[in-house]
């Protein structure tokens, strides 16, 4: 896991990044960096551009301003949300998962423990339920044996039993990988515990900062009956703006442009 | 008598055995109406073939090729859906090569040869230009084939990961271009996209890794050409839908009676 390109700390660093579609604006003036073993979830609502956020990190899209880095050699393992195989490609689990290392198929038992879905590695992929290909969609990122692991929307169509099961997962692999994670989330006020930096995006970002761990308010411990609450915590968003039905800023203060102090 | 027919059957089994693999990747990436296009526009490039005193090949090569990149281009625009933009290419440009190629008074063409084949007049002078241009083909298949496969599993997945998307589909197209460019010579444009679709679309249920499906499909095919040939031998029928309609009745028989086999 030591690579010479990780000794500087930043794996990807947004500058001033803007994005537009047909001359709508989607993205504009997001700036942040993502750390070496940090995890960051993007939080915001439908339409705030969290997957065109991700995609112009991993060099999907490619920025109308400003400017995305990479660190030389990043290698990023990515889940997408979902995942569809056309029904006349003959492909079991484990060559959809050796096509992303070369054929390597020794580490694959291995991964697909670690994700618990040993039982399906000669299974075709179009058998696969939801839930199913989206832990197999994580044995691949894995795979790759990533810098920086990016998840597009990793709990949504999963319960509040499978999303801690997740989280507890992503945390444990993330201290034994020590990679970074990216995820993105539509849960406005449920995070990852372990998230050390959450942007809450509306097209631009409109707040940032840690999330409060669960355990520290007990109107939401009692919502529990057991210890299982350490995977997720809740975050407070501290907006000193609002934005109306379309999404635009509300002027109400003397910034002009963007109207929005975030750190 | 063999000496008659041998170089068509080799011409004939040349290119059913190339048109599998890649004929698996048109099914997998629903591209056959794409195929179609591309077939259709040999027309043209004959004519102008004909028109620039050019080898007639390289004419179809050019042509299609550059059909081909200009649906890619025209693909992004919003204003017409992509199966309506493929059909004005592909009849828009057989149309042209039809008008065009009964403008020309030095040369006489056999029309019915070009839409519909005319593999029996095929000499050893073809067979060696088509044994190249299949070597080529296969050759560059071969290094492609984890890419493409990647491509064809999620293009956005594989591009997330490192694969060379854009030059991938380019190569892939050009190897089409090169198929049809055969396939003019045994099946004729009409019917270029029945020998890729039909041996891969058939070979699915009997196989259960890409690899399997696509040897599969070059079985079925050069199957269907000796049974063409000799249906076109013994009740001088034309070659190319002879061809055709054996690959199509081995579809429909393996269709019925296999069993499908997941992978």
């Amino acid at each position: 896991m030591t690579q010479e390109f990780l000794s500087q700390d930043t794996l990807v660093s947004l500058h001033d990044v803007g994005l537009d579609f047909k001359s709508r604006q989607v993205l504009n003036q997001i700036s942040f960096n993502v750390h070496r073993r940090e995890i960051l979830t993007v939080i915001g609502p439908n339409g705030a551009g969290k997957s065109c956020l991700l995609k112009v990190i991993l060099g999907l899209y490619q920025p109308t301003r400003g400017e995305c880095k990479r660190a030389p050699g990043l290698k990023i393992g990515y889940m997408p949300q979902k995942l569809t195989v056309d029904a006349s490609l003959p492909l079991s689990v484990e060559r959809f998962l050796t096509l992303a290392n070369n054929g390597n198929t020794g580490p694959v038992d291995n991964v697909l423990q670690r994700v618990g879905a040993r039982s399906l590695r000669h299974s075709a992929v179009q058998s696969l339920s939801g839930g199913e290909f989206q832990r197999v969609l994580l044995a691949r990122a894995l795979l790759r044996e990533p810098d920086l692991l990016v998840l597009d929307e990793p709990a949504q169509g999963v319960d509040l039993q499978g999303q801690q099961a997740l989280y507890h997962l992503l945390a444990q692999l993330r201290d034994e990988q020590d990679f970074a994670i990216l995820m993105v989330s539509h849960d406005l006020h449920f995070v990852m515990a372990q998230t050390d930096q959450v942007l809450c995006l509306n097209q631009h970002v409109c707040c940032s900062g840690t999330a409060e761990s669960v355990s520290k308010h007990p109107e939401y411990l009692n919502l529990f009956t057991n210890n299982e609450v350490d995977d997720i915590a809740i975050y407070t968003h501290n907006h000193d703006h609002h934005h109306d039905l379309h999404g635009h800023v509300v002027e109400e203060h003397t910034h002009s442009e963007g109207g929005c102090k975030h750190d | 008598m063999i000496e008659l027919v041998l170089p068509a059957l080799l011409v004939g089994l040349l290119l059913t055995a190339i048109a599998g693999p890649l004929g698996c990747f048109v099914v997998w990436g629903r591209m056959a109406y794409f195929g179609d296009t591309l077939a259709h526009s040999a027309l043209l490039g004959i004519a102008l073939g004909f028109l620039f005193d050019l080898n007639l090949s390289i004419g179809v090569i050019a042509v299609s090729s550059s059909i081909a990149l200009a649906l890619t281009v025209l693909q992004g625009q919003r204003f017409i859906a992509s199966d309506t933009l493929l059909g004005i290419m592909a009849h828009g440009t057989l149309a042209l090569g039809l008008v065009l190629v009964s403008l020309m008074e030095t040369v006489r063409v056999d029309l019915l040869g070009l839409l519909f084949g005319d593999l029996l007049a095929t000499s050893y002078s073809d067979l060696l230009w088509v044994g190249g241009l299949v070597v080529f083909i296969a050759v560059t298949l071969y290094f492609i084939w984890t890419p493409l496969l990647n491509i064809a599993v999620n293009q956005e997945l594989a591009q997330a990961e490192g694969t060379p998307v854009g030059l991938v589909r380019l190569l892939f197209m050009l190897l089409l271009a090169s198929v049809v460019a055969i396939g003019m010579k045994v099946v004729g444009a009409l019917l270029i996209t029945a020998i890729l679709i039909i041996p891969a679309a058939a070979a699915r249920k009997l196989a259960h890794t890409p690899e399997r499906m696509a040897m599969i499909a070059s079985a079925v095919g050069m199957g269907a050409v000796v049974c063409g040939l000799g249906l076109s031998w013994q009740a001088n029928t034309p070659a190319g839908p002879s061809i055709v309609l054996c690959a199509s009745l081995a579809f429909l028989v393996i269709f019925v009676f296999a069993r499908r086999k997941d992978a």
